[in-house]
């Protein structure tokens, strides 16, 4: 249950050159077009993209619920095959079983890994605590409202101990006020239990205040844009939101998102960060 | 049927009591259940007076239409009959014998239905091999297998059974299958990283989203095994409610009839609603709308 400790240097995520193609009523749509892409480890980055740019392909490629054309994924070395609670994840509509509580959905993947029912309960505990939910461990799922399921979802998948997060659009269907909770609340608890996060958005915000690099996107083909490294000063918080770094900062994701010059890409590996050989930038 | 249509899935709810701490969300998550609670009490109560209401005025009309002179049996005189039949035991030994009949061929229909509709709806070659014969047989009325049933089995009780056993059969295979197909695939894929497999998936996703389709057939597969029994009755037997009637249509009592028809639409209703019942208690957690 331990997470892997890779050899210090090494990436625990690498992304070599991953095509994926969908067959569209007859025609090939290009979801993702040779990314490559590193993520180091305890690294927390944001993918930020329009629709279509193959940002939720890649994740679930990543998760093990999706395989690519070409190229490969690599977890610690190791080729991803298949879902595997090293790598956990948390979807966009929650994806509690509505028929358990709170509790018993945190201690579902415990359950899987064969734990007792004592170790369960008492791993399931520190969890839901740790997201605030002590008072609705037994709870269903519909008495809570979005923001909690989310919650319970994070406990979830923190309790079954994996080395990275994949998180695919989390806070995407909740109101502002509370998605901003929320991303503050997911810091907060990041930098206390470290984990490798990697966290598709489609909020540009959201991106540069969560991350230590955001991966812009572009679609058509899917292929990495450009990669920002977001150095911000002392803890990030509601004050950060309002400073000159984070509004400078935000500028420049905002106009890689919505200003795209055709056919640039660039290669978001360790190996390097300029732009690509073939880039037309 | 609403449940049918119920998906599986959480509802995002943005807007409602979502605020920073646990505690805030509770504050502003309670007072709006129990508003809900008193205003469904309130249509509940309502709802029901107009049913005793209604129950009662058609009682009306048909003790006036029995009184200007229609063929009818008056209320009193079904009453009566019905106390009658009552107290030499009569009905009693019918109802035993109608409700073995419907509870013996619906069970196994059930038993029967529920681990092909899983087959089918999992693997796709069981649902390949078993659809095409499920879809066929399923278009036939089972009143229409009674000839062939009494032909093959004779004229005892397994005629009766195996047609109320194919009535209940066929409402439950296929809802059972809707179920499995309907599953969230989100729900499947969140079992899938938290490192479950398929066994597991099966037992510990599958099975419990199915159970509200599940229920859903049984309630239909119920009412159909009980359309057939009066049917089913008519194939020589000795006993229950379907030969009672029939009888009563020989010498023309209607009261008898009418018993029959009174106890047949009581008993239907009441095992519905435990199924109703079971499936309140089984499928609270889904979200209505």
């Amino acid at each position: 249950m331990t997470p892997n400790t890779p050899t210090p240097g090494s990436p625990r995520i690498s992304v070599r050159n991953v095509t994926r193609t969908f067959d569209l009523k007859g025609e090939g749509f290009v979801a993702l077009d040779d990314v490559s892409l590193d993520v180091a480890d305890n690294e927390f980055i944001t993918v930020v993209g329009p629709s279509g740019c193959g940002k939720s392909t890649l994740m679930n490629i990543l998760a093990g619920l999706d395989t690519p054309t070409s190229g490969e994924a690599l977890v610690d070395g190791r080729p991803v095959t298949g879902p595997g609670p090293d790598r956990g994840v948390i979807f966009q509509q929650y994806a509690l079983f509505p028929w358990l509580t709170v509790r018993k959905n945190v201690e579902f993947g415990l359950k899987t890994a064969g734990l007792s029912a004592k170790e369960r309960r008492e791993k399931a505990e520190h969890f839901i605590e740790m997201v605030g939910l002590g008072e609705f461990a037994d709870a269903l799922p519909k008495m809570l409202s979005g923001g909690m399921k989310q919650r319970c979802a994070i406990a979830r998948a923190y309790a079954v101990d994996p080395s990275i997060l994949l998180m695919d659009e989390p806070f995407g269907a909740l109101d502002a006020l509370t998605r901003v909770t929320l991303q503050e609340q997911l810091l907060d608890t990041w930098s206390r239990e470290k984990r490798t996060v990697m966290f598709i958005t489609h909020d540009v915000d959201e991106a540069v205040f969560l991350a230590n690099r955001v991966v812009v996107m572009a679609a058509r083909p899917g292929r990495i844009y450009d990669v920002i490294d977001v150095e911000l000063p002392g803890p990030r918080t509601e004050d950060l939101r309002l400073s000159p770094e984070f509004t400078e900062l935000r500028n420049r994701v905002w106009s890689a998102v919505y200003h795209q010059t055709p056919g640039r890409r660039v290669d978001a590996t360790h190996r390097s960060v300029a732009p690509h050989p073939t880039a037309v930038a | 049927m609403a449940s049918m249509t119920e998906t599986v899935t959480a509802r995002d709810e943005p807007g409602t009591a979502t605020s920073a701490s646990a505690l805030a969300d509770r504050t502003t998550e309670k007072p709006r259940r129990t508003r809900r609670a008193r205003q469904d009490s309130a249509k509940r109560a309502r709802t029901l007076l107009l049913s005793t209401i209604s129950i009662a005025a058609g009682i009306g009309v048909w003790w006036l239409l029995s009184s200007i002179g229609f063929k009818l049996p008056s209320p009193a005189d079904v009453v009566v009959r019905g106390w009658e039949l009552t107290v030499d035991g009569t009905l009693g030994a019918d109802l035993v014998a109608s409700l073995t009949r419907v509870l013996v061929g619906f069970a196994l229909g059930t038993i029967v239905a529920i681990p092909v509709g899983f087959l089918m709806g999992w693997y796709a070659w069981a649902r390949g091999l078993i659809e095409p014969w499920i879809q066929f047989f399923r278009t036939i009325p089972p009143l229409a297998i009674i000839p062939l049933a009494i032909v093959l089995l004779g004229i005892g009780e397994e005629p009766k059974i195996l047609v109320i056993f194919l009535a209940a059969f066929f409402a439950c295979v296929i809802s059972t299958f809707q179920g499995v197909v309907n599953v969230d695939r989100t729900l499947i894929n969140a079992a899938r990283v938290l490192g479950t497999k398929d066994a597991g998936i099966f037992v510990r996703v599958v099975v419990p989203a199915s159970v509200p389709f599940i229920l859903v057939g049984m309630r239909v597969g119920l009412g159909a095994a009980w359309a057939t029994l009066v049917a089913a009755e008519l194939i020589a037997a000795q006993q229950g409610l379907g030969y009672r009637m029939q009888q009563a249509q020989l010498y023309y009592d209607l009261p008898t009839i009418f018993v029959g028809l009174i106890v047949i639409g009581v008993l239907g209703l009441v095992m519905d609603r435990l199924l109703l019942l079971a499936e309140k208690k089984l499928t609270g957690w889904q979200e209505r709308r």
